[in-house]
């Protein structure tokens, strides 16, 4: 079964929203997409795929060759869940829609931390649904390797709507890598919803690492919601280095019990011909709750717009949003747009953001020391992407590093 | 090794040094006096080639070759280096990464911690260049690049600045190991030190001074003597003299 369909209050909201354009990001004809996709069978051992899939699987963080690198794997392809396992005792990793048949309580999970009728995309997610991963760790379980899932697009001219859950129960530890790819035509066209809602329970700590690999031609939409309990920690890094037509996606995340921490980072890249507008929100609505949003930008000719918003609740509260960007190219925008939203007294909010090219005073200091003006051109982009990400496994921070790495490559 | 002649540099199109000339041989350290904004750094940033101090006249020669108008790196390349006095934040570069290109191919795995134990600054390895430094931590930065990089001429400018005593001698020390001091047969390596204060010259020994004043060379003598009469009479003291 690729696609399911509800009849709940959340199906209907999602039926009037079906014609509602997002309040941010070009408009997107859905009709342009075929819901129709070509079956793929199961694979038990996910290391038999096309090397060229797995070699593109691969750019995106996921490793299918070797399961003892990660607790478990989830593998969609088109409308497709072409393997699904969890490694270690504690750990669930299965479709969504399996995990509805199996769980009905998930339904009290379901559009929780994100609205089904916010715009046509949640709405088409809702009617139209492909699957998507549950990812699920037990009170107490922390997860030894990290988890991957993958969602890929290989059909030409595709919408693939997925929802995806992740649930941190109270005390566990979870690090998810998600890649999102396309099969390596450069002429493929596409279209990505993606729903993810996260809950953080009580004390639980879950790090979200999420690496595109997206195509020239592809549209993106994913929509995101996080919803932290008590002492729960939510860390979220996300990658997208490779071009894209199109991606538009705001994650809110609602730190509602007290101390909650999110942080959130982002590394963009836009060549010519890619838009990319990436937000990130944090709505601090208990005592002690922080958060952090910390993008890097950088254009070669493309547009980025970043955002972020942090919204002070309740007091004492605190957090901070980061922008830097790097103009690399004569034609390249990059649009930061912060905003700070103190609702009572004694919240503890900032923001600093930079934009601009590279200090020619950086580059010849660099060159004193022997450089070549690339060298240190070089030197500087790539510092510049290597965002320090705090809390994360040291294999994990090594495949961001070759992610970037793979990727500065290509840029210079 | 190094010689200036009739030169002329101007920045943002103003002239701030005029008609110098002076030479430093192979092994020798010349110091370079004056008060602030006579023209002492503008005149190391010429020498090492940035586009932002602009030669209008005269040549500087290094090692028998016309450097004038050669890019910073290549002089760089050529094995001039640079202690800077207020050296650029570079974000996201960690300052190891600087001393690895330094290196070049002497880095064998170790050397790196080596001379880093040696500043005392392991920790700083893994910082990003210069930002948050301290003062010291920049001299000391500042240094561990040069010494990877090896030099045969240096310049020097304000090593003693924002300083404190404990650090100022571990500062001079590796200045005179940059320069070869203690051998008394083989030193070929040169250098240029500027210093304000002269408290640099009670750990380095340097062959000869000069005062820079209005974008000219006042003085030429022996540092000690040059210092104390700065000392006692200013740099006034240097123009009425030079009459």
């Amino acid at each position: 079964m690729s696609e399911i369909t509800r009849s709940k209050a959340a199906n209907k909201r999602a039926e009037r929203a079906r014609k509602k354009t997002a309040p941010l990001g070009d408009d997107i004809d859905l009709s342009a997409y075929s819901q129709e996709a070509v079956e793929h069978p199961y694979e038990e051992d996910p290391s038999r795929l096309q090397p060229q899939d797995k070699e593109r699987i691969l750019e995106a963080g996921v490793v299918l060759d070797d399961p003892s690198q990660r607790s478990g794997t989830f593998l969609q392809i088109d409308h497709s869940v072409v393997h699904s396992k969890a490694g270690q005792e504690g750990l669930e990793v299965m479709s969504t829609v399996k995990a509805l048949e199996e769980y009905p309580w998930l339904e009290d999970y379901w559009w929780r931390a994100v609205a089904s009728n916010a715009d046509k995309f949640t709405a088409q997610a809702e009617l139209h649904q492909n699957h998507g991963y549950f990812i699920r760790a037990l009170p107490g379980v922390k997860a030894i390797q990290p988890i991957q899932a993958c969602l890929y697009i290989a059909q030409h001219g595709l919408a693939q709507n997925v929802h995806n859950i992740v649930i941190a129960e109270e005390g566990s530890e979870l690090h998810i890598i998600t890649g999102c790819a396309t099969a390596q035509v450069i002429e493929r066209e596409g279209l990505h919803i993606g729903i993810s809602e996260f809950y953080v329970k009580k004390g639980a700590k879950l790090t979200f690492t999420m690496i595109h690999n997206w195509a020239p031609k592809m549209a993106v939409r994913p929509r995101s919601g996080i919803i932290v309990e008590e002492g729960g920690t939510f860390l979220n890094n996300y990658i997208s280095l490779k071009p894209v037509r199109t991606l538009q996606m705001y994650p809110t995340a609602q730190c509602v019990g007290e101390n909650a921490l999110v942080r959130f980072n982002s590394v963009l890249v836009a060549a010519p011909g890619t838009t990319l507008d990436v937000g990130a929100r944090a709505i601090l609505g208990a005592r002690g709750t922080r958060a952090e949003v910390i993008s890097r930008a950088i254009t070669t000719g493309g547009t980025i717009i970043a955002r972020g918003h942090l919204v002070g609740k309740v007091a004492p509260v605190k957090g901070h949003l980061e922008c830097r960007g790097l103009i690399l190219s004569e034609e390249g925008r990059i649009h930061a747009i912060p905003e700070l939203e103190g609702l009572v007294e004694g919240v503890d909010l900032s923001h600093e953001a930079a934009v601009g090219k590279i200090a020619e005073e950086e580059i010849e200091y660099l060159m004193a020391r022997g450089l070549s003006r690339d060298q240190a051109i070089a030197a500087i982009v790539r510092g510049f992407l290597s965002v320090d990400i705090g809390g994360l496994p040291p294999q994990l921070e090594a495949e961001l590093q070759r992610a970037v790495e793979l990727s500065e490559k290509e840029l210079l | 090794m190094l010689e200036v002649k009739d030169l002329n540099v101007e920045v943002e199109g103003k002239e701030i040094i005029r008609d110098i000339s002076f030479d430093v041989d192979i092994g020798e350290t010349l110091v370079l006096f004056g008060p602030n904004a006579s023209g002492k750094t503008t005149l190391l940033m010429a020498i090492m080639g940035f586009p932002r101090y602009r030669v209008t006249k005269g040549k500087i020669i290094f090692k028998g070759r016309d450097i004038t108008y050669l890019p910073v790196d290549e002089r760089a390349r050529m094995g001039i280096g640079i202690l800077f006095q207020r050296p650029p934040v570079v974000r996201g570069v960690k300052t190891k990464e600087v001393v690895k290109a330094c290196l070049g191919d002497r880095e064998d795995g170790h050397v790196i911690d080596q001379m880093a134990q040696r500043l005392n600054m392991v920790e700083l390895l893994d910082r990003e260049v210069n930002y948050g430094f301290s003062g010291g931590e920049v001299k000391r930065s500042e240094l561990l690049q040069l010494m990877a990089q090896g030099p045969e001429f240096v310049l020097l400018d304000e090593p003693d600045s924002g300083v404190d005593l404990v650090n100022i001698s571990l500062v001079g020390e590796m200045i005179n190991e940059l320069l070869q001091e203690g051998r008394m047969r083989s030193r070929t390596n040169s250098g240029l030190i500027i210093t304000h204060t002269g408290h640099i010259l009670d750990y380095v020994n340097a062959d000869r001074a000069c005062v820079l004043l209005n974008g000219g060379i006042w003085c030429r003598g022996n540092p000690r003597e040059i210092l104390a009469s700065i000392k006692s009479h200013g740099y006034e003291g240097c123009a009425v003299c030079q009459r």
